[in-house]
């Protein structure tokens, strides 16, 4: 590149990356400040400040790790993360479990109304849970399953099965029938064709399914706001704005902890796998 | 001849002759997928449709029949009306923005520059945190005494100014100094739509990037042998080739906005007075809070409909486009 276009792709990209990623540079300020330095509105809220206001390089004096401590000791914060990790698990392992065979039927045995199928599945993503948690709450209540985890690792699937359905289906149609024909005229049965042809090769397919599946299930709150109302059996999504904000008062540098904390590494393992996501996504959602 | 060598076989052979055959596999794989599904959702769906013909309240999920009350009743409530406005101003608006940066912002990520990596986990931040969270944290850029919004644009003089503006264009006539980000009404609805292209810009940006991604070598060969460059080449060639790709983005960009409780539930709870209402919180604030189930049932079966047809409408374009 010449360093004019150096130049503009630098113009471009960092205002981009400043409106993105400032909230998190703010939450990541705010979480260690004091709260009398936080509580003053003439204080820079960018800064470190001193009581009077002012600003000294040893910033970090001014500063206190006090509230990631009371996120860590005085909440289930830790608690949460775990089971928010544990639920998208089970919930990835339920998905692939449910979805692959089903993407590959479509794909490769339904013939003519499997692509119709694939569509009418995805429609299935699009039935809001807004309509539908009422009718799930008396189910789940049946089951007795109220308060537990294992509600939400029953419902999530729900709408994980069919996004991963629509997008493994895709992915499976890019693989060359002639790979998988090879392998029946060696005497390998359907089955064992795609176990030991088609599964390996699918790896970025299914991997951009795991991703998926598992940032539904981090992200999801309405159900697991609703079916879990102790604190112990939480997820982030729902513990963080149920038990640090209590009416009016706002814990708000333990909740920009919170936040910041699964969010990067995160965005670490996002951007890790980004190239293979990408790979992923073309190979399946448009061919 | 076929049904001949299965008869031939011994039982288990018989079995795995079956499961060679597509007419059995097929319908055997997707099964519990289906199955799975019409419990978990089509029983509920259905169950939610019936609740939104009946005068159900609280948590009774059963009452009696009303026909087509609940949603006639919806219509014609202003804030159904509103909330519905908002639903496709949000979605509308936000994907706008979210296309044209992402499609900028896509074909220079794509490039090789110092920091690469770096500004990749930047941008890609805003989709690795949870969709509360990150609300929440935009609930303290936006708070109405503690914003850092006011705090810059006081520091810099510029308050007043953009109070001055803000009535100029007739978004807010009578804002005040510091202004209240979530407690008017028109800057709510700008605060909340930026929130959403926010948050859906960076998914966005990572399907184009696989949209570019999918163009072969040869076309771009082609284009530079035809002499096709810089603006000339996005507008003929790189943009239609995208076309399909970002057809898809901007569907789930849709989907997601459109469904999309949390964002507008944390930062304003519909407020202030129902202005920012969108259809799933109404239909929650009707339905939960209100206790009529089946009018909040039939406010959330509204957008159902809209979606499908949006999204088999963007599908069909999209084979379309990748036909041609």
């Amino acid at each position: 590149m010449t360093w004019r276009q150096k130049g503009w792709t630098y113009a471009v990209v960092v205002p981009f990356a400043i409106f993105l990623a400032f909230p998190f540079y703010f939450a990541l300020v705010t979480m260690f400040k004091t709260n009398l330095d936080l509580a003053n509105v003439e204080h820079s809220p960018y800064l470190y400040n001193d009581l009077e206001g002012g600003f000294h390089w040893d910033f970090w004096n001014y500063a206190t790790t006090e509230h990631l401590t009371f996120l860590f000791e005085e909440t289930n914060y830790a608690q949460w993360l775990l089971n928010t990790f544990l639920v998208g698990a089970a919930v990835v392992a339920i998905t692939l479990l449910l979805a692959l065979p089903a993407g590959y039927a479509l794909a490769r045995l339904a013939g003519g109304w499997g692509q119709s199928m694939g569509v009418a599945i995805f429609l299935v993503y699009l039935v809001p849970p807004t309509l539908l948690f009422l009718p799930l709450s008396r189910l789940i209540t049946q089951l007795d399953l109220k308060d537990s985890l294992w509600s939400l690792i029953l419902i999530y699937p729900s709408f994980t099965v069919p996004f991963a359905t629509w997008l493994l289906m895709g992915f499976f149609k890019t693989i060359p029938q002639e790979l998988e024909d090879a392998a029946l005229i060696d005497g390998a049965s359907r089955l064992k064709a795609f176990y030991l042809i088609i599964l390996p090769i699918s790896l970025p397919g299914i991997l951009t399914a795991i991703i998926f599946a598992f940032s539904l299930c981090v992200n999801e709150f309405i159900y697991a706001f609703t079916f879990v109302s102790s604190s112990e059996q939480r997820t982030v999504s729902a513990g963080i704005p149920n038990d640090l904000i209590r009416g009016d008062v706002f814990f708000w540098q333990s909740l920009l902890a919170a936040t910041l904390i699964p969010a990067i590494p995160l965005a670490l393992l996002y951007n890790a796998f980004l190239d293979r996501f990408i790979k992923g996504f073309t190979g399946g959602a448009f061919r | 001849m076929e049904a001949d060598v299965a008869r031939a076989r011994p039982v288990p052979g018989r079995w795995r002759h079956a499961l060679e055959s597509r007419r059995v596999l097929a319908p055997l794989l997707i099964a519990p997928a289906v199955i799975f599904m019409a419990i978990v959702v089509g029983i509920p769906f259905a169950w939610a449709i019936y609740l939104s013909f009946t005068d159900a309240i609280g948590g009774s999920l059963s009452g009696d029949w009303v026909g087509f009350d609940n949603y006639t009743n919806a219509w014609h409530d202003e804030n159904f009306r509103r909330a519905l406005r908002n639903t496709l101003i949000f979605t509308l608006a936000s994907q706008a923005i979210v296309v044209v940066g992402a499609a900028v912002l896509s074909n220079f990520l794509v490039r090789d520059f110092r920091g690469k990596w770096f500004v990749r986990f930047l941008v890609v931040l805003p989709w690795a945190a949870p969709v509360v969270l990150s609300t929440i944290m935009w609930l303290w850029l936006l708070d109405s005494l503690y914003s850092v919004a006011n705090w810059t644009l006081a520091r810099l003089h510029l308050d007043n100014a953009l109070v001055s503006l803000l009535a100029a264009v007739n978004v807010e006539e009578d804002a005040q100094v510091p202004l209240q980000w979530l407690g008017r009404p028109n800057l709510a609805l700008i605060a909340i739509t930026v929130v959403h292209a926010w948050r859906i810009l960076p998914f966005a940006v990572v399907i184009f990037i696989a949209g570019r991604a999918s163009i072969p070598n040869e076309v771009e060969d082609a284009s530079k042998i035809d002499g096709a460059t810089g603006m000339k080449k996005l507008w003929y060639v790189d943009l239609p080739l995208q076309l399909p790709i970002a057809l898809v983005a901007v569907l789930f960009g849709i989907v997601f906005t459109a469904v999309d409780f949390a964002v507008v539930y944390i930062l304003t709870h519909g407020g202030p007075f129902n202005s920012t209402q969108v259809l799933t919180t109404w239909a929650y604030a009707v339905g939960i809070d209100g206790g009529s189930l089946g009018e909040g049932a039939a406010i959330s079966l509204f957008l159902f409909p809209l979606l499908v047809l949006v999204t088999v409408g963007m599908l069909f374009f999209a084979r379309r486009a990748q036909v041609s």
